[in-house]
């Protein structure tokens, strides 16, 4: 058979055969993987080690490990960023997703005048290079207070995640039969109990997908990160940059075991929402 | 229309007051989309004019002078600074190296994939990670890959050559370090585009194909082809759009560097608004920048209604 020409059946041929080369496309990762659980020494063997001895060693240091030299451990903060990322991204979310499944139906099921005109503008806030928003809201958290503050980037969260809501779950909402709405209607159903009872339960993993999706998202941001957060709240990711941040020295078992505990939670999402993926990473705008 | 009115019929829109016309029937869908709008005016929109309204003035985040207005010369000086346009070719060259790798290897990676074999699930979930990734992540990744003496890339070549191979020690070296590592993450989602336009193919087609006895490059070009072309120029229009901005893993992996071999024009952006704090010229070029994408996404926003129209 050709390669892959025709939607047939393959055997475990070919399963040997893709195994192989997505094995070497994974490789990146498994590398790091790797690495979080070798020693300093093996982690820095030339010419690079394939067969060690594990240690969780570099995972216990995550969050606090000692100094050279020394036996007092201290903190790493991470604990405190971890808590900072999942915290962040979980308030946030759960704001985007109020909003914004309330704002889908508005556009799906009572359009305004110059619906798509609104729909067209929201996703052009999404769409827009972070770095080009970032210059005025640093200055307006500047002069606000917020920068640095919880309340602040978890209002910026909340506004970055909205478009993507409100696109992804419109979409789901544009696929229900309304003539299952209508006749509730018709039975004298008012209009919050249609939503709420008719609408809502139907787009239930829909849902699901667009938090997870956004939790994602958020979980991974960089830029606004770096520029507004603070000591106290500052994220994984930017406190990871800072860690290899061109000092000297850098202990790469660490920081490998710091990335390997960051993509837990995104691994565990692309194994569920396999299916959900192609219309997360589009924002709604293809379904498959 | 129907739907408002079993609707209307079925409130109470008789009552008098504040509250009860703001939740009547006609006004439901400007209630929903109310506290989205205002979030995204607040956040968006709102932050957008102050920086429009900066970019005619010469106001930088640093000084405490009182900013004076001066017309479009922000706009006059970040077209005619031939840094600028430097930083635009960087990111066209990245844009077009990066955009084409991804859609060699995505499709590639599409056709080992469609078709059904045992741990299809599992093996799809491999390659689909590094799109799932934090750019900070990949960052970290290819820095560890192409560091000088431990990195696997100069290793690796060592093994060869007994010369470790640094990878970002020349500006070409550099632009292709970048190119890799994002093209290696966005792979993926070309080839979920590809994936989902080659299982829509129905399947008698390739069967009457068969009988005809078309050569294989033909059944390509006239059954397989025209049913993924639409889903592939919306994955290379939204690549673009994704990787002109790209930042992260430039700011991350080399900074910019070689020198400014890799200096896109969202790093440059950066350092120009944050490290130089040229906060008005900053937002001229941002409204440029602005301006380009706004153009992408349209041209995006048009292919995807003109897949959903006729087809």
């Amino acid at each position: 058979m050709r390669a892959g020409r025709q939607i047939g059946k393959a055997g475990y041929g070919w399963t040997v055969f893709v195994g192989v080369v997505s094995l070497i496309y994974f490789f990146p990762v498994l590398w790091i993987i790797l690495t979080a659980f070798k020693t300093r020494a093996d982690a820095l063997a030339t010419p690079p080690k394939f067969w060690f001895s594990p240690t969780l060693e570099n995972f216990a240091n995550v969050f606090s490990r000692s100094a050279v030299g020394s036996t007092e451990a201290f903190s790493t903060g991470f604990g405190l960023f971890f808590f900072n990322s999942v915290f962040v991204a979980a308030v946030s979310v759960t704001l985007a997703l109020i909003i914004g499944t309330l704002a889908a139906y508005g556009f799906s099921r009572h359009p305004l005048r110059g619906n798509d005109t609104y729909l067209f503008i929201i996703l052009t806030t999404r769409m827009l290079p972070p770095i080009v928003v970032i210059i005025p809201i640093f200055l307006m958290f500047r002069v606000t207070g917020l920068s640095g503050t919880y309340l602040g980037i978890i209002l910026l969260y909340t506004a970055f995640n909205l478009p993507f809501s409100i696109w992804m779950i419109k979409s789901f909402f544009d696929e229900l039969n309304p003539e299952v709405e209508d006749a509730a209607r018709m039975d004298g159903s008012p209009e919050r109990r249609v939503f709420l009872r008719i609408c809502l339960p139907q787009i239930k993993a829909g849902l699901a997908a667009t938090a997870v999706f956004a939790l994602i998202l958020t979980w991974n941001e960089f830029l606004f990160a770096l520029l507004l957060t603070g000591t106290d709240t500052r994220t994984v990711p930017v406190a990871m940059a800072r860690t290899i941040g061109g000092e000297i020295g850098v202990d790469y078992g660490l920081l490998a075991a710091i990335v390997c505990l960051f993509l837990i939670p995104v691994f565990v999402v692309t194994f569920v929402l396999q299916k959900q993926l192609l219309r997360g990473v589009t924002f709604g705008t293809i379904r498959n | 229309m129907q739907r408002e009115a079993a609707a209307s019929a079925a409130g109470d829109a008789h009552v008098r007051g504040f509250l009860p016309w703001l939740l009547a029937p006609e006004r439901r869908g400007a209630l929903l989309v109310t506290p989205a709008l205002v979030v995204l005016f607040l956040m968006n929109i709102f932050p957008l004019l102050w920086s429009l309204g900066l970019s005619f003035f010469n106001y930088r985040a640093n000084r405490l002078r009182v900013p004076s207005f001066q017309w479009f010369d922000n706009y006059e000086k970040v077209l005619t600074d031939p840094v600028v346009w430097e930083r635009f070719q960087t990111t066209a060259v990245i844009v077009g190296a990066s955009v084409t790798l991804q859609v060699v290897v995505g499709f590639s990676l599409a056709l080992l994939f469609a078709k059904e074999f045992p741990l299809r699930r599992v093996l799809l979930m491999l390659v689909l990670t590094p799109m799932m990734l934090s750019f900070v992540a990949v960052g970290v990744f290819f820095k560890l890959f192409y560091e000088p003496t431990f990195g696997l890339v100069s290793q690796f070549a060592a093994m060869f050559t007994g010369e470790p191979y640094v990878v970002l020690a020349t500006p070409a070296g550099a632009l292709i370090g970048i190119v890799v590592a994002d093209a290696w993450m966005w792979s993926p989602f070309v080839m979920l585009l590809v994936l989902a336009g080659l299982v829509s193919v129905p399947r008698d087609l390739y069967e009457a194909a068969e009988i005809d006895r078309a050569s294989a490059w033909r059944r390509f070009t006239t059954i397989t082809f025209p049913y993924i072309k639409a889903l592939l120029l919306l994955a290379i229009l939204f690549r673009t759009i994704e990787t002109f901005k790209l930042f992260d893993i430039v700011y991350l992996i080399t900074e910019g560097g070689l020198g400014s071999s890799t200096e896109t024009i969202a790093v440059y952006l950066y350092r120009m608004a944050f490290q130089f704090f040229r906060t008005s010229q900053a937002s001229a070029l941002a409204y440029i920048v602005l301006f380009v994408v706004i153009v992408l996404t349209n041209l995006y926003l048009y292919s995807i209604h003109r897949r959903r129209g006729p087809g």
